[in-house]
């Protein structure tokens, strides 16, 4: 098992604390509806955690703004993304 | 903050900074918004820097910008789960300047350029997200941004806001980007001494190395891998289709995390000290995803038009191509005083048309959909490439012929004659 967060811990980020830039439309439809909830696995760093009831959680904290849940929610299009607030997120050092 | 400026330009990647030079050394007044911290602090790549597209904006680019190493050799490896193939091009040719291609880091080498836009003459504002484009009727006329009273008016807004697009995508410019239109991509950098980098590679004096790599390290999926010699550090990454991480419920960092243990790439980086983890789409749909890029008061640049060319790995130089004839189109109209309509900018797609960028994209429409539908480049291929070389190399007794024989059968029942015939077709079709 690879501990993706050891990755991000060399990471910059500003966060925007209680101000997620990404949102879960409806938890429902990720739980009930959505059967392979590819966001839990494609995210790179590991942003959305299934439960063992089969909910999605959402932590934006190590998001690295690439876009790859927002695009890959193709059955129900739950995610609701936006860039962070201007100057907070992740700060790349070297990108 | 009502106030009006003759160009707006969204973002300070490759394509927003070239726009934005270009446009302010015209004397135009240009404002760039960028949401970073500072141009650079959101931007991913590999990264090459292709030398010809910034030398015809900044002719003497070479005398400041932070460059890391001038590449004189490109490897291409084809691996299996042990061993690879591969094809080396070195030469000394490539160490007489000028250089033909650098390797950058972009946190560094963006905000460099940033420096030459704001000293031709532009306003950059970092720090500040543009969130919705000001429309009058069908015509964009300005820009929102999250600051309070955060609205800036333009004749002209260029869109450099990267693969993700979002704000044509809100504006309803274009559809939705589909994972099988980009890679995802996940990169570290990692720190070595300079001279342990010059013996693991076998260079000097500022000279690097790229290796290119397919086969076994991506489990199926249609993607690449990478390795670039910076100074002193090392970037090593692998992008697969969206589409195909969706299918195969790998993730991208157990992938990469594979892919360093690989024998061959592991001594590689061995000791190193990893510094930052990253991860970026890239916009690889090609010739036929690409989304209109100019429209009544705006054109695109960049990744958001999806110019990449997934083939060659290129495309910061296609981003600074388009980004310079976007601001040339203004520039020209402006001179011309003629108005920022659709009419008008689409001269803007003449002049892509016409370059380097839309011709090579145009040359390759076939390759994303041949790749896409035809894994076996990505697994049986590189397989039997490593056999049969094991098979040749492997003394053991066994008669030449026998050999051959071997092989030639080991490749027939992987595709079949019908099968082999087929792919030749299709690559050739691809690259014709």
């Amino acid at each position: 098992m690879i501990k993706v967060e050891e990755k991000l811990f060399q990471n910059r980020y500003r966060v925007d604390a209680g101000r997620p830039h990404i949102q879960i439309v409806v938890p429902d439809v990720c739980q009930l509806k959505c059967k392979t909830k590819p966001c839990t696995y494609c995210c790179p760093a590991a942003c959305y955690t299934q439960e063992g009831d089969g909910r999605v959680t959402l932590i934006t904290d190590g998001c690295l703004e690439c876009g790859t849940c927002r695009i890959i929610c193709t059955d129900h299009r739950n995610v609701q993304w936006e860039y962070p607030r201007g100057g907070y997120g992740i700060l790349f050092k070297f990108g | 903050m009502a106030e009006k400026f003759d160009a707006i330009v969204v973002g300070a990647g490759p394509s927003g900074n070239s726009a934005a030079y270009v446009l302010a050394r015209a004397g135009l007044a240009v404002l760039q918004i960028e949401r970073g911290e500072y141009p650079g602090s959101k931007n991913v790549q590999g990264a090459i820097l292709y030398s010809h597209a910034l030398e015809r904006i900044i002719p003497d680019f070479r005398e400041d910008a932070p460059l890391e190493r001038h590449i004189i050799e490109q490897r291409a490896w084809m691996l299996d789960d042990d061993s690879y193939v591969g094809s080396i091009y070195r030469s000394n040719a490539f160490n007489r300047p000028p250089h033909n291609r650098y390797t950058i880091i972009r946190a560094q080498f963006d905000r460099w350029f940033s420096r030459k836009v704001q000293e031709a003459g532009a306003l950059t504002i970092c720090e500040t997200t543009v969130t919705d484009l000001h429309m009058d009727g069908s015509r964009v006329v300005g820009v929102q941004t999250d600051r309070a009273g955060g609205s800036v008016y333009a004749d002209v807004v260029i869109l450099a806001d990267g693969v993700n697009s979002l704000l044509a995508r809100k504006a309803g410019f274009h559809g939705e980007l589909q994972p099988r239109d980009v890679a995802l991509a996940a990169k570290e950098i990692h720190f070595l001494p300079e001279s342990a980098i010059e013996n693991r590679f076998n260079v000097q004096g500022g000279q690097g190395v790229v290796i290119e790599m397919a086969g076994k390290i991506t489990r199926g999926m249609v993607g690449t891998g990478f390795l670039y010699t910076n100074r002193e550090s090392i970037t090593i990454g692998i992008g697969c289709l969206l589409s195909d991480f969706q299918e195969s419920g790998i993730s991208p960092y157990a992938l990469l995390e594979q892919m360093k243990m690989h024998p061959a790439i592991h001594p590689l980086i061995e000791g190193s000290e990893m510094k930052e983890y990253s991860a970026h789409l890239i916009p690889e749909g090609g010739y036929n995803a690409i989304p209109a890029v100019y429209g009544d008061g705006w054109l695109m640049v960049g990744d958001a038009s999806m110019f990449v060319n997934g083939i060659h790995r290129e495309g910061s130089n296609l981003a600074m191509t388009s980004g310079q004839l976007a601001a040339e189109t203004v520039i020209e109209l402006a001179k011309e005083g003629r108005p920022m309509t659709a009419n008008n900018l689409a001269r803007y797609r003449k002049k892509l048309d016409d370059s380097f960028v839309i011709k090579d994209l145009k040359k390759y429409r076939r390759m994303p959909d041949i790749l896409e539908h035809n894994h076996q480049f990505f697994t049986d291929y590189p397989e039997f490439l490593n056999r049969a070389a094991h098979t040749m190399v492997t003394v053991d007794g066994v008669d030449k012929k026998s050999k051959e024989r071997e092989i030639r059968s080991g490749l027939v029942t992987r595709r079949s004659r019908l099968g082999l015939l087929g792919d030749a077709f299709k690559l050739w079709r691809a690259f014709e």
